[in-house]
């Protein structure tokens, strides 16, 4: 079971907790895990990577185990703490703006 | 029983401000979508309980909105806008050509006849069209693919199509405007489009009289009289007697002719309302003096609206698409500022109050008359 957290906005507009938990089948990637987190919450689609491009938005990013994954492929695999759930995905948003 | 509900996007969330006909005593229900921008937000003219709203963030992106009980409730409907075929390029501020790049959805404005058929307003400008409700949207690319598209460049706020007006006579005919590209029209449903530029004077460009390029504000049309529009241009106030084939100046006696608002009492297609605004640096009213100005002889002509609008000291901003009016009679007029208020006339604009004061930056205000 993956883990992942989400800002708070996003967790208005998908009416869910701080923590949602996906399954994922397959190889645990960032692009495995949007996929999922998205089909379950398709009001998610656009908000976090492009529609068009599926580029991660810039104010957006996404840390785990105390790394900024951000600039990752979304093609690398997750670390492995991930993987096991032992650790949530952090999709953070910059603090910016007024 | 009569009543009105004024529909308040702002830079930080959605509200909806509720009156009986008498538009006495207000209340106030919101924020909806808290923290988020709500470019704005329109009820369908055939179903008061159908409303749509654009809920924009920089860092979430596009959302749009769909309420079935008049605002109580809401769901996301579909967020995609993608461009029809070839992207193809704008002129950048530098003048360098810039591909198209959605950004937000700025005005949404619902069919006259069918409550799941709505038109999109979008920056990189462009128009887009659900027929579902908003479970899909289409590019009427017609417009974008204009031949003068490559031209076209964004003013100081995005390059976003601000203004639809569907003509209630010939639903195939529909007006829209752009900054800064100008207005233009379509006469076969968004098919094809023509700029109706011609009369407009924009000293600030290097054809000042050029077919495309004018950063036109906002236009504004009578229902019962199509062919005659109103501008308000960056600078210069206009008219047009022929559906926009040519426009006039209209800013007769104005103290300033910058401004962004420009809208039609209800009942009288002669009367027009507009907020001048000291200039195009300066984005305040003249001398810290909040003025409505009203003409009842559809331009030239023009009378100061203070009584009860701030006389000294105030320095907010009145968006493009702040200022809507009511179908009752007396015809009721309103408008949001940059500083939160919203001001309203139960006296097609002799009177004004207040009846929000302390809400976020308001950036439109639309109104549904209740009957």
């Amino acid at each position: 079971m993956i883990r992942v957290e989400l800002p708070a906005h996003l967790r208005t507009l998908a009416r869910v907790g701080k923590e949602v938990q996906l399954e994922i089948g397959g190889t645990v990637t960032l692009r495995s895990v949007l996929d999922a987190l998205e089909a379950r919450y398709p009001m998610l689609q656009g908000t976090i990577r492009d529609h068009v491009t599926q580029k991660r938005r810039p104010f957006l990013r996404f840390f785990a185990c105390e790394e900024d994954l951000s600039h990752e492929s979304p093609d690398a695999l997750l670390p492995e703490a991930v993987a096991k759930g032992e650790e949530p995905l952090l999709i953070v948003g910059a603090i910016a703006g007024g | 029983m009569s009543g009105v509900q004024v529909l308040v996007g702002t830079k930080k969330g959605a509200f909806v401000l509720t009156s009986d006909g008498k538009r006495e005593k207000w209340e106030i229900s919101g924020p909806h979508f808290a923290g988020w921008e709500i470019y704005h937000m329109k009820g369908s003219p055939v179903d008061r309980k159908r409303l749509y709203a654009s809920q924009t963030s920089g860092w979430f992106g596009q959302l749009i909105q769909r309420s079935n009980d008049g605002g109580k409730t809401w769901e996301p409907v579909d967020n995609k806008f993608a461009y029809d075929g070839v992207l193809g390029t704008h002129q950048w501020y530098d003048g360098t050509p810039h591909p198209w790049e959605f950004k937000r959805v700025w005005h949404l404005e619902p069919s006259l006849d069918d409550p799941d058929t709505v038109y999109a307003g979008v920056e990189d400008a462009a128009m887009f069209r659900t027929k579902d409700g908003g479970k899909s949207w289409t590019e009427l690319s017609g417009l974008r693919k204009h031949g003068s598209g490559p031209h076209w460049q964004p003013g100081a706020g995005g390059m976003c199509l601000h203004s639809i007006i569907i003509d209630p006579k010939n639903p195939e005919r529909i007006f829209i405007a752009i900054s800064a590209a100008g207005a233009f029209r379509t006469d076969d449903g968004g098919k094809s489009w023509k700029p109706i530029n011609k009369g407009l004077y924009s000293k600030y460009i290097p054809d000042p009289t050029a077919e495309v390029g004018h950063c036109v504000h906002h236009i504004a049309m009578h229902p019962l009289r199509p062919g005659v529009l109103f501008m308000q241009k960056h600078w210069d106030v206009m008219r047009s007697d022929n559906a926009g084939d040519l426009w006039q100046k209209i800013s007769g006696n104005l103290p300033t002719d910058f401004g962004f608002v420009i809208d039609v009492h209800a009942h009288e297609p002669e009367t027009v309302y507009v907020v001048p605004i000291k200039s195009d640096s300066e984005h305040f009213p003249l001398d810290g003096r909040l003025r409505v100005y009203r003409s009842r002889k559809g331009g030239n002509e023009w009378e100061e609206l203070s009584k009860g609008l701030p006389e000294r000291d105030c320095y907010v901003n009145v968006l493009r698409d702040a200022m809507a009016v009511d179908r009752l009679d007396k015809c009721g007029v309103y408008f949001g500022t940059t500083g939160g208020q919203v001001y309203a006339s139960a006296d097609a604009g002799d009177t004004w109050t207040a009846i929000a004061r302390d809400l976020p930056g308001v950036l439109s205000v639309e109104v549904q008359t209740l009957s």
